[in-house]
């Protein structure tokens, strides 16, 4: 047995995350791989803030930033009709602001591995900037924007404590795989929980494998 | 390079399989539905037996009446809500959130739930859960939290009415709802639990352990008074639920669950 809404929501969610967060996150981790400025540990620190901060304070104040009484949620609302809190909208946004670490900092190490002759002669060669980035450094950081997807969408489809405080367990709507696995537990479906969290289980660790492989292949790039 | 870009190419058409799979919206219409969580078993049964005799689908979420409450008075898209606790309804309807005041649907009744194996023996006086604390023999025991879940509240009345309160109230675990707490109470993480009937009587439930049902005057302070209303979003589907649960086929599945019917003048 298996809750088919539930899982197509978080394949749906992981991918509309991946969509939103991933290229900005290709650019900021970029910029922060190849500049140095004074106070840049605190815009990384910022990014890194959700990490560590426990994910019913990230709930909370997304609660509190989308709910039908702020500017934002009234400007949504105003917009497109529904609510932005427990809406499949909202989970996007909350998601894509969650993962920003998981999707910048591969991307940036990956940005950083590359050597500063690399740059300097693709300007002397006289590539543009895009031809730079297109040609010369997206296919060289590719690992680690590979690894940047790769947890984004693992970690979205693992995320509970924000999904359950901004969605608000919707089946079709915001009840991703991890509320719905919460859900069966309390109502003793034990051979469906077993199922999903099996199927997370697995995606958990295909991701992990991919993401070190790829770390490793950048460790090996940088040496030679 | 070459083999890097064999495998991109290979991978895309799988890679837009995905997003067009996935982005296929299940169908938005269907009414989202918030009910206590003491309906989980016997709102999913009539639910079942609604979809078959009108062809209409429902989302239904179960949690505590207070949670939706907040939620719904954040916006959340719910057309029609079941709450364990007729205030909330009467909050909402205040705020002009829905349809009208609703209709009394069910008494809720709780009792109290002993695992297999747990050292607790049940009894209606609860003379055994009195000389089990005094004993220290209950480590943890579960209810709902009183602070949002009204079956939480009860349980607190009837633990207070009968003068446990005090020397239980250490060994509280609380369940995010009334499903949650039956959780708790069944699985044997506790040795015992105030629960709602209604869970109790669920198959799945009942031959976990043992259930005795409790006199409904030891929580008459917060009584479980249930009340459904159509919010001013609902559509025909949920209308249409809304008085199917009224019928006695519904009535019927709900009475199996301990729901008592309401008075006739509610």
């Amino acid at each position: 047995m298996m809750d088919w809404t539930a899982v197509i929501l978080s394949l749906k969610l992981a991918l509309a995350t991946q969509l939103v967060l991933l290229p900005p996150a290709i650019f900021c981790a970029r910029w922060l791989a190849l500049t140095t400025f004074r106070g840049k540990a605190w815009i990384e620190g910022v990014l890194a803030l959700p990490l560590v901060l426990p994910p019913t304070v990230i709930g909370y104040y997304l609660l509190v930033a989308m709910g039908g009484n702020s500017p934002l949620g009234r400007w949504f609302e105003a917009l497109s009709g529904q609510t932005l809190a427990f809406s499949f909208t909202g989970l996007v946004v909350a998601s894509a602001l969650i993962n920003i670490p998981f999707a910048v900092q591969p991307a940036q190490r990956a940005f950083e591995a590359i050597s500063l002759e690399i740059h300097e002669s693709a300007k002397c060669c006289g590539l543009t900037f895009w031809q730079t980035f297109r040609r010369i450094e997206l296919p060289l950081a590719w690992p680690g924007i590979l690894s940047a997807a790769v947890m984004t969408f693992a970690h979205t489809l693992g995320e509970f404590g924000v999904v359950l405080m901004v969605g608000g367990n919707i089946p079709g709507e915001t009840q991703t795989v991890a509320i719905s696995i919460y859900d069966r537990v309390q109502s003793f479906d034990f051979s469906t929980a077993g199922a999903m969290s099996l199927l997370l289980l697995g995606i958990s660790l295909v991701t992990i494998a991919i993401s070190y492989g790829m770390a490793d292949r950048l460790m090996r790039r940088r040496r030679l | 390079m070459r083999g890097r870009e064999l495998l991109l190419r290979r991978l895309m058409p799988l890679l837009v399989l995905l997003v067009v799979a996935t982005t296929a919206a299940p169908a938005a219409e269907i009414p989202a539905i918030a009910a206590a969580a003491d309906l989980k078993f016997a709102l999913s049964e009539i639910a079942t037996q609604f979809k078959r005799e009108t062809g209409r689908e429902l989302r239904l979420s179960f949690g505590s009446s207070g949670n939706f409450t907040r939620q719904i008075e954040q916006g959340a898209p719910f057309e029609m809500f079941l709450s364990a606790d007729e205030n909330y309804i009467f909050r909402l309807a205040e705020q002009g959130r829905t349809v009208d005041r609703g209709r009394l649907y069910a008494l809720g009744q709780v009792g109290l739930f002993v695992p297999h194996g747990s050292q607790l023996r049940v009894d209606a006086e609860l003379a055994d859960l009195r000389a089990a604390l005094q004993e220290g023999r209950i480590k943890r025991f579960a209810i709902a939290n009183p602070e949002h879940a009204p079956y939480g509240r009860a349980a607190r009345a009837l633990l207070e009415s009968t003068g446990l309160w005090d020397s239980i109230e250490a060994h509280l675990v609380l369940g995010e709802n009334a499903a949650q707490a039956m959780q708790f109470a069944a699985s044997g993480a506790s040795q015992g639990g105030i629960v709602p009937l209604a869970l109790a009587l669920a198959p799945e439930i009942a031959r976990r352990g043992q259930f005795i049902l409790l006199p409904a005057a030891w929580y008459a302070r917060d009584p479980l008074r249930q009340r459904m209303v159509l919010l001013k979003s609902a559509g025909d589907s949920a209308a249409a639920f809304y008085a199917y649960l009224l019928q006695p086929a519904a009535r019927e599945i709900l009475a199996r669950y301990g729901f008592v019917e309401p008075p006739e003048s509610e």
